[in-house]
């Protein structure tokens, strides 16, 4: 069933002097009920406004954002704010995003008190406490302070906090990026765990690529405002087919000394999304561009195998399906 | 083995206690390592394993109250510890340079990138202003920056955050140093950008046969760019080897848990990752014994409480751990 649907999203940021961002420039994905579609670019790629529009915490210039049959874009502001309780967010940075004068019970509550759910004292402390345990911390810890904490522990309270309202989404903009190595492991299984108990789906944001093929069903790639990939997430990084996802791929470090790659890395840095190339977005940087990648702009089309599409497959370059073989590192 | 250019032994660095009449916290214990000619020694770690300690007291750069109470540290025949302040200050940004993860904080945003790097050139090689204004385009272009006359004349906030990092490279290295100490350089930057600037630093190391210390809590940047590793835990080191060999054998508890907790390690449809237990301790939080004893699955209550032991598994490859016996070196 699908619970997100986003169809044609754009976000434009008007600079003055006729010139305008492209942030995101049209964008159309879904995500199913207790799906988690990974959402991966390069820094400045659109990712995170993306996210962020999809919850109106900034505006979008045109499309729709349909959940549960509604378009959150153009939702009066009193239904918008029910709304908000279906829809939450955990933050890449988890010393930045609890307030460091509130206690754990305190930041866990607000959500409650802000939407007057459960307003008996017991009956809040009750929640709070059944919200600590979800995310495998202690609920004797209700009274102390954020800096108490490690950054670990702090994003299992931020995650507890997004779960307060039982929403049926939540976006997940970096969730470990600024955690210690060893405690990445755990907060991505405790996601992984809270969505197979609650069925909740996730627009997983990340830039760290294996772990986001590990942690999403599917993946999106973006790229200067666009999505330029979308498949399965086993199909993506084995049979990519735009070369932007390629390169993006063969950048990552392989954690395997004897596998050490021949380095031919991406050349130079994305164009800016105020002057965006005509035809394919990705032509300046990319090695098989040809003539007719600076006159069309290619779509998103469903990737073909011996003439079957591949289901959930799709690609936005003029030769998807024509690219060299892709040998996994 | 590469010629010895910087050797560190037994170093331990400690910060004085809060309160009058609290413990002094070590926050680097018994540290030793070498870099050879043309190396990439790295060391791995979290934050608050000592790892950026470590490098900060190579240059004596520690934050005040910092006191380095033990060890040794030479670059070639020259005890660092040994030197004055001023003769230090030959050393820091001339023989031994430094790099930051964030290039945005070390360069000085209201001079353009070139009058920094002819600074440093003018300063550790005496050149006049004109042949270091020279000098630092030929910097910029050796780090592959286009158009390096007009980049020259360009401010830090007018760069992209892989040019910026190429222009502190270049300007660590306009002093021609022997060490390059790299903290994080590439943490801040997409994988894309840290493809460029990893090959980047390959090419410039095999041109000048300098030693590079990589500091990095990435995994996958070791196995690509490193000869030889360390592994910190809360100012320790756990274990240190050549990259092949940590990688193909692990053998301290802590590598282990780091090696199979990456997703890269997970079975393709798994849907759980290896986990190390547990939170990393805060700095101080243990005295004496192995710092990793409260989440270590191999725990031997009594035992990992004593000092931690050197076992020689290999030429090379130590790790300090109680599951070892105590052996000479191999």
């Amino acid at each position: 069933m699908t619970l997100l649907d986003v169809e044609n999203l754009k976000v434009h940021f008007p600079l003055g002097h006729g010139l305008t961002i492209r942030a995101v420039d049209g964008i159309t994905f879904s995500i199913e009920k207790g799906e988690t579609l990974g959402l991966v670019g390069e820094s400045g790629c659109g990712k995170s406004t993306a996210s962020r529009a999809l919850i109106r915490l900034v505006p979008a210039k045109s499309g729709s954002v349909r959940f549960g049959g509604q378009d959150i874009l153009t939702l009066p502001d009193d239904q918008m704010r029910a709304m908000r309780r279906r829809l939450q967010m955990v933050f890449q940075d988890p010393y930045g995003s609890l307030s460091p004068r509130l206690t754990i019970g305190q930041i866990i509550a607000e959500p409650l008190e802000i939407h007057r759910i459960g307003t008996g004292r017991a009956e809040q402390e009750a929640k709070v406490s059944s919200l600590l345990e979800a995310v495998g911390m202690s609920p004797s810890v209700l009274r102390r302070y954020p800096h108490e904490f490690s950054g670990g522990q702090r994003q299992r309270i931020g995650i507890a906090r997004s779960l307060a309202l039982d929403p049926e989404f939540i976006i997940l903009d970096e969730p470990v990026s600024a955690l210690d190595i060893s405690v990445r492991a755990q907060v991505v299984n405790l996601l992984q765990d809270i969505q197979s108990q609650r069925g909740i789906s996730y627009l997983f944001v990340g830039h760290d690529l294996s772990l986001v093929r590990h942690a999403a069903h599917r993946v999106a790639v973006m790229y200067l405002g666009r999505i330029v990939e979308i498949a399965a997430s086993q199909e993506l990084y084995t049979n990519p087919q735009h070369p932007y996802t390629r390169s993006l791929l063969a950048s990552v470090p392989v954690p395997d000394p004897t596998r050490r790659r021949t380095r031919s890395p991406l050349k130079g840095d994305p164009p800016s999304p105020v002057d965006i190339p005509s035809g394919c977005r990705f032509r300046s940087r990319c090695e098989y561009a040809q003539p007719i990648c600076a006159e069309q702009d290619p779509e998103l089309l469903p990737v073909v195998v011996a003439d079957v599409a591949v289901a959930g497959h799709r690609s936005a370059c003029h030769f998807a399906n024509n690219l060299p073989m892709w040998t996994e590192k | 083995m590469p010629e010895e250019l910087l050797s560190i032994e037994n170093l331990t660095v400690a910060f004085p206690p809060a309160r009058k009449g609290g413990n002094v916290t070590p926050v680097v214990k018994g540290v030793s390592l070498t870099v050879g000619r043309g190396e990439t020694v790295g060391v791995v770690g979290e934050s608050g394993s000592g790892k950026s300690m470590t490098a900060l007291s190579i240059l004596r750069l520690l934050p005040e109250q910092g006191r380095i109470t033990e060890g040794t540290i030479r670059l070639e025949s020259t005890d660092l510890l040994a030197l004055t302040e001023k003769q230090m200050r030959g050393v820091r940004g001339g023989k031994i340079a430094m790099i930051f993860q964030d290039p945005m904080t070390s360069l000085n945003p209201v001079f353009t990138v070139g009058d920094q790097i002819a600074e440093s050139v003018r300063l550790h090689r005496g050149l006049s202003k004109r042949d270091a204004w020279d000098e630092a385009i030929q910097a910029l272009r050796r780090v592959h920056i286009s158009l390096p006359e007009r980049r020259a004349s360009q401010y830090p906030h007018e760069l992209s955050g892989g040019m910026r990092q190429r222009v502190m490279i270049a300007l660590a290295l306009a002093s021609e140093p022997q060490v390059l100490l790299a903290d994080e350089p590439t943490t801040a930057l997409d994988v894309t950008v840290q493809a460029q600037i990893l090959a980047l630093l390959e090419e410039l190391k095999r041109e000048t046969g300098m030693g590079i210390l990589l500091i990095t809590h990435d995994l996958g940047v070791v196995a690509e760019t490193c000869d030889r590793v360390l592994v910190m835990y809360s100012g320790q080191v756990m274990e240190a080897a050549d990259t092949r060999s940590l990688f193909a054998s692990p053998s301290h508890p802590y590598t282990q848990g780091l090696l199979a907790s990456l997703p890269e390690m997970a079975p393709e449809g798994a849907t759980r990752l290896a986990i190390i237990a547990g939170q990393p301790p805060i700095s101080g939080e243990i005295k004496e014994g192995c710092p990793f004893r409260t989440r270590c699955p191999k725990y031997m209550p009594g035992t990992c409480e004593r000092p931690l032991p050197t076992a020689w598994l290999s030429e090379g490859h130590r790790v300090h751990c109680h599951l070892y016996p105590e052996t000479a070196n191999v």
